[in-house]
């Protein structure tokens, strides 16, 4: 139940504006892969691509071929819905539904797909929740409201509510970066648990962050303000931290520029 | 004004360099201030604090503002049960039970019972109209219109709200009566088993027509404070929710209707008071009858409201009495509706304090 994602020859533009430029990579399933790359560098663009999130935007759009297991997602006749079902996205700031209790929020995607079947919501409730190791915290009050958890159990129940519709893909957008360290830490152990069963792929501002829970790293740059992204250098996280090739990447991960 | 104390003050309080503005400016270049006034941080002694400020003044102001609702609530509730209850002591009828309104004769009988029934019937029927037609509009504008096209078309239902409640009510008595009747007629005909649309006429000048006026003039408002509020959604439910794969109206079932449900409920019972207390419209579009029928077809019909407007001129003492009386049940009417729309809406806090 996890997908190769092969990008290749991706651009993503909001209008006139270029994103990212000829983005190309492979992601194998069940890995974790990083995306580092300083700010505006299009690291979340690309992201947002890949499920087909980033064209809810006005005017956004895209141009090459992005394919899940040989399926281009971008092809005319494929169900938009289909695909973001298929691939789930963690977002940067904690977004439970505000008017839903913790266990509708979990089962929001489900009910989405006609779920309707009380037995089944609760089974797949309480699995998601489990897995997303909120369970334990949560199961006296499901009824509760989900807005009313802390930040990083928000978050964790967003990661329930996005397993929950058992995707293939699971993309992360910067999931820690409002979180305090232990909520971090918690979340990252989450991660490790997910490669089991999805193929993950994490933005990150936070290097050590990346060099702790990917198997593979992408580092994305600019050259300057109003250029698009680029990927420079995508390659085993072990290598991009102790050994890059790319002068650029070891300048960025050591923090003499970005 | 007193805030800062005077610079002889502040020499004497303060050490050597901190108080002279001029060595102070000078030596540090931090300070914003020019020499010669202290630093707007404090220089010297801490200034008293002055017994009359802007700060108290408007305190009290903002008070008395606040104090001002209760005093005209109970001046208003004063007036209309001083006025009232003499009449309602000559009153030789069940007040609140009988039927008709002939509070001046000799032996002065009259009973609020048709008319509230009017006035509730007719207001629940602008709004079942109305509200699916305002969310629809209101959904349109904030989430399925160009935005060439939501801003003027929102300033265009903005508009229709300021147009004058006397314009609606000539407008649906002249424009609206005849397709109204031919309708009723219609219906009538083949639907005339349903006692809702029975009778044998004359049809138009009926429940129907007044309540599509109505519903015609609540609907701007309605319309207007939902869009506001649908268009609060946070901008990253809605992608959560299509991050999980819902289409748009699902999107806007998962995450805007329910995000939006206080502010929907709070625009309906504004619509509602507006319903309810609705005068000249209803007066110019109902034949003032005094039946409680739920009969919309067939002429007739009529509203508290209405019915003082039509009859204060011809009312002596206690039919002016008893006008007012009618009046209180209307104030009771919309203060248990608002009370209800309380109710519903802070049921549900918990989970609304924590969306904002």
């Amino acid at each position: 139940m996890a997908k190769r994602i092969e990008a290749s020859n991706v651009s993503s533009y909001y209008g006139s504006f270029k994103a990212i430029d000829n983005v190309s990579m492979t992601v194998e399933p069940k890995t974790i892969t990083a995306l580092i790359g300083p700010s505006g560098c299009g690291k979340s663009t690309f992201l947002r691509s890949i499920n087909r999130m980033h064209e809810v935007l006005p005017n956004a759009r895209i141009e090459g071929r992005l394919t899940i297991d040989d399926q281009n997602i971008y092809d005319s006749d494929v169900d938009v819905t289909a695909v973001r079902r298929m691939i789930g996205m963690v977002f940067q700031r904690p977004n439970p539904f505000p008017t839903m209790s913790i266990f509708d929020n979990v089962v929001a995607g489900l009910r989405l797909n006609g779920v309707k079947r009380k037995s089944t919501l609760e089974e797949s409730a309480e699995k998601s929740l489990r897995a997303a190791n909120l369970w334990d915290e949560v199961k006296d009050r499901l009824g509760r409201p989900g807005a009313g958890l802390s930040g990083g159990q928000q978050q964790r129940l967003c990661i329930a509510r996005t397993i929950a519709v058992e995707p293939q893909v699971v993309l992360m957008d910067e999931p820690c970066s409002a979180l305090d360290p232990i909520s971090t830490l918690a979340i990252e152990d989450l991660m490790f648990k997910l490669k089991d069963r999805f193929t993950i792929i994490i933005v990150t501002h936070n290097m050590q962050q990346a060099a702790r829970v990917s198997d593979k790293t992408g580092f994305f740059s600019i050259d300057k303000t109003g250029d698009p992204g680029r990927l420079i250098e995508y390659d085993d996280t072990q290598k991009i931290f102790s050994n890059p090739s790319e002068k650029k990447t070891e300048d960025y991960i050591t923090g003499r520029f970005g | 004004m007193g805030d800062y104390p005077s610079r002889s003050v502040d020499t004497d309080a303060g050490g050597p360099g901190a108080t002279d503005g001029r060595d102070w400016a000078a030596g540090s270049g931090v300070s914003p201030s020019s020499p010669g006034h202290p630093p707007l941080g404090g220089g010297g002694a801490l200034p008293k604090k002055s017994r009359f400020s802007t700060e108290s003044g408007f305190r009290a102001l903002s008070t008395a503002a606040g104090a001002m609702v209760l005093v005209i609530i109970v001046a208003i509730a004063i007036f209309l049960v001083s006025k009232a209850m003499p009449a309602l002591q000559e009153n030789t009828e069940n007040f609140l039970t009988y039927k008709r309104w002939f509070p001046n004769d000799a032996n002065p009988n009259f009973g609020i019972a048709a008319l509230a029934f009017g006035t509730v019937l007719s207001s629940v029927l602008a709004l079942l109209m109305a509200v699916p037609v305002a969310l629809g509009i209101a959904l349109f504008l904030s989430h399925y219109a160009p935005k060439r096209l939501a801003t003027p078309l929102g300033f265009t239902i903005d508009l229709l709200a300021a147009v004058p409640s006397v314009v609606f009510g000539l407008w649906g008595r002249d424009v609206l009566l005849s397709p109204v009747r031919d309708f009723s007629e219609w219906l009538n005909k083949y639907f005339g088993w349903i006692p809702l649309f029975g009778g044998n006429g004359p049809f138009g000048r009926s429940v129907l027509l007044g309540s599509l006026v109505l519903a015609i003039m609540v609907l701007p408002i309605i319309t207007s404070l939902s869009r506001e509020v649908f268009q609060q959604t946070p901008g990253m439910n809605e992608e959560a929710a299509l991050a999980l794969g819902a289409t748009k109206w699902e999107m806007i079932r998962t995450a805007v209707l329910p995000y939006g449900r206080p502010g929907v409920i709070a625009a309906v019972m504004l619509g509602l008071g507006r319903a309810l207390g609705e005068t000249i419209a209803l007066a110019l579009t109902l034949s003032a009858t005094f039946d409680i029928s739920f009969n919309l077809i067939e002429s007739g019909g009529n509203t508290i409201a209405a019915n003082i407007a039509n009859t204060f001129a011809e009312a002596n003492d206690t039919g002016r009495g008893a006008l007012i009386a009618s009046g209180l049940v209307l104030f009771a009417i919309t203060l248990v509706v608002n009370m209800a729309a309380r109710v519903i809406i802070y049921r549900r806090r918990e989970f609304r304090d924590n969306a904002a």
